[in-house]
């Protein structure tokens, strides 16, 4: 058989919806764009502990703390699951986070925003954690096994993250004047963010129309941006919050929420670098491996001996 | 009974904070997860700690009172787990030490008069217990690692060595919950803590100082100048806008 035909059988398996499994033939370019995303996906996870990690030791109370910390961790577990996903297309977990750190892999820019005020909290598992929800939901339906299985354990957590998001909001919201208008600040600084995670518009993106054909992604970029949005603002609503978008209105006839248009190049600048934390993310998880390569070196070396002491257990009494 | 009850859950809550400030940084992925697993058994166990004082307090009190409204002076955690991380080294060094401790002093309690504390103390314990190996193995890759972590790690126990005393070294509050079988007799588990740190520290070729003076007052309320930073930053929000709802 050549490549074509292995091509047809490979695409009559997605058109058929039999997930794609790790022995499986798979275009070089299918195995490509799933290793660049779960990658992209696995250092989004890691990066976007930073963001949250900067309110644990100033949580409010102890049980905001304790789901603080339970959340960060689950972010922690996420990325591993998600480098594991991409190691069973061939990658190899260090190479990855290498690409991470010397910034030629991407993470979402969502996490180059600063958490400014303790609502910050609550608006990341409101909004961001809410747009990665429809992104992930519709991910546990990908073509590719491992990672729609990923997605299914992702997404429940997630799920719990949102909520306590917005009961975050909701506390700050119905509360003071003072955390009301923290809670409004912050959705004014999250809401164009959160709307820009879902990538460019349709028909500026570059890599839609083949991962819609391999049921990589099942949605395109504006079908998701506009279900967040029409999830979003009545919640906004019941908050008794503003989104900041002057345009945003129920359109009746098409069942949908309009709202204006995103800064793009807003999103470009950040993408490129030019975000408030894009340099402070990037050394905190430099700072963070360098720091650290002592200690794995230790674990390394401290297994080897254990090994060596397994398999020559005389010798090394002798030696002692 | 309270002021006992308030040395526990500080040294729980002031050392779950500690280690939550690793979250993120930690030197790899797994070590962030169980870094973060302890922070978070810990704080567990302090707030259990505090919801059981408030209610013996009857005061209307809650949990993030004791922790939020209180000054450095009304602490009674002990200087270890006050001490900063440092590098990772000295964190294992404190969390070993404090481990060591918490282990049999747990162990202890399990067999407290107290029934509600005894009850409290079997179900941290299994808790501590994974603290425990957790620290004392990575003790030993650290100190039978690499010679930059075996430095590294002796280092960090010259640094920290001096805090260690205080855990063992009963005070009056805990004299008389020892006297009354509540709290635990610290002389009488002392040798099993020394034997189980002399045991790992030997595996792990690592030296215990001797000689060390041992600094003390952190059960008492006289702190290191850590104590008030971490607070300054820990109760922020409950300080700018009391009363609130979080």
């Amino acid at each position: 058989m050549n490549n074509l035909n292995f091509e047809t059988i490979f695409q009559s398996k997605i058109d058929e919806e039999t997930k794609i499994e790790p022995k499986d033939w798979m275009p070089e370019a299918y195995r490509k764009t799933l290793i660049r995303q779960i990658s992209q996906h696995a250092h989004s996870e890691i990066v976007g502990m930073l963001p949250e990690g900067n309110w644990i030791t100033r949580a409010p109370s102890l049980r905001r703390k304790l789901i603080l910390l339970a959340k960060v961790q689950d972010e922690a577990g996420h990325g591993l699951y998600l480098y594991s996903a991409a190691e069973t297309l061939g990658a190899d977990r260090d190479d990855l986070v290498q690409q991470l750190l010397t910034g030629k892999a991407k993470y979402s820019s969502i996490f180059n925003y600063p958490t400014l005020n303790w609502a910050d909290i609550g608006a990341i598992g409101w909004l961001v954690d809410g747009a990665a929800i429809m992104n992930q939901v519709m991910l546990t339906r990908t073509s590719y096994g491992p990672y729609a299985r990923a997605m299914v354990r992702i997404c429940k957590e997630e799920s719990f993250h949102q909520r306590q998001g917005y009961e975050i909001m909701i506390a700050m919201a119905k509360g003071s004047p003072e955390q009301k208008a923290m809670a409004q600040d912050s959705l004014n600084r999250w809401w164009w963010p959160s709307l820009m995670m879902f990538g460019p518009n349709d028909s500026d993106s570059t890599h839609s129309d083949q991962a819609l054909k391999w049921k990589i992604k099942r949605k395109s970029n504006d079908e998701l941006r506009q279900q967040f949005v029409d999830v979003t603002v009545p919640q906004a609503e019941y908050l008794g919050l503003t989104v900041p978008d002057p345009d945003l209105r129920w359109n009746e006839e098409r069942g949908h929420y309009d709202f204006g248009e995103i800064n793009w190049d807003e999103f470009w600048s950040v993408v490129k670098g030019n975000g408030p934390c894009n340099r402070q993310r990037l050394q905190a998880r430099v700072k963070a491996y360098e720091d650290g390569a002592w200690v794995r070196d230790a674990a390394t070396a401290y297994a080897e001996k254990k090994e060596q002491r397994k398999l020559a257990p005389e010798a090394t009494a002798k030696a002692a | 009974m309270k002021e006992y009850l308030l040395q526990l859950a500080d040294n729980a809550l002031i050392l779950g904070h500690r280690l939550g400030e690793w979250c993120g940084h930690a030197p790899e992925m797994e070590l962030d997860i169980a870094l973060t697993n302890i922070a978070l058994d810990l704080t567990g166990q302090a707030r259990s700690l505090y919801q059981r004082v408030a209610e013996l307090d009857g005061l209307g009190k809650t949990e993030d009172d004791y922790a939020y409204l209180r000054d450095a002076w009304e602490f009674r955690n002990t200087l270890l787990v006050e001490q900063p991380n440092g590098d990772f080294a000295h964190t294992i060094v404190r969390q070993f030490i404090f481990d060591s401790y918490h282990y049999y002093m747990c162990q202890a309690l399990t067999q407290s008069k107290d029934e509600w504390l005894a009850g409290f103390a079997v179900k941290s314990l299994k808790e501590i217990t994974y603290h425990l190996r957790f620290s004392s193995e990575w003790m030993m890759r650290l100190g039978d690692g690499t010679p930059i972590s075996h430095e590294k790690t002796q280092a960090a126990i010259e640094d920290i060595w001096t805090f260690s005393g205080e855990l063992t070294t009963l005070n009056e509050v805990e004299k008389v919950m020892a006297s009354q079988g509540i709290g635990a007799d610290l002389e009488k588990i002392k040798p099993a803590i020394a034997g189980k740190m002399a045991e790992v520290l030997a595996a792990a070729n690592l030296t215990a100082p001797t000689g060390t003076w041992m600094q003390s007052g952190g059960k008492d309320g006289k702190h290191s100048e850590h104590l008030g930073f971490i607070l300054a930053e820990m109760q922020f929000l409950q300080r700018a806008y009391p009363g609130q709802e979080w």
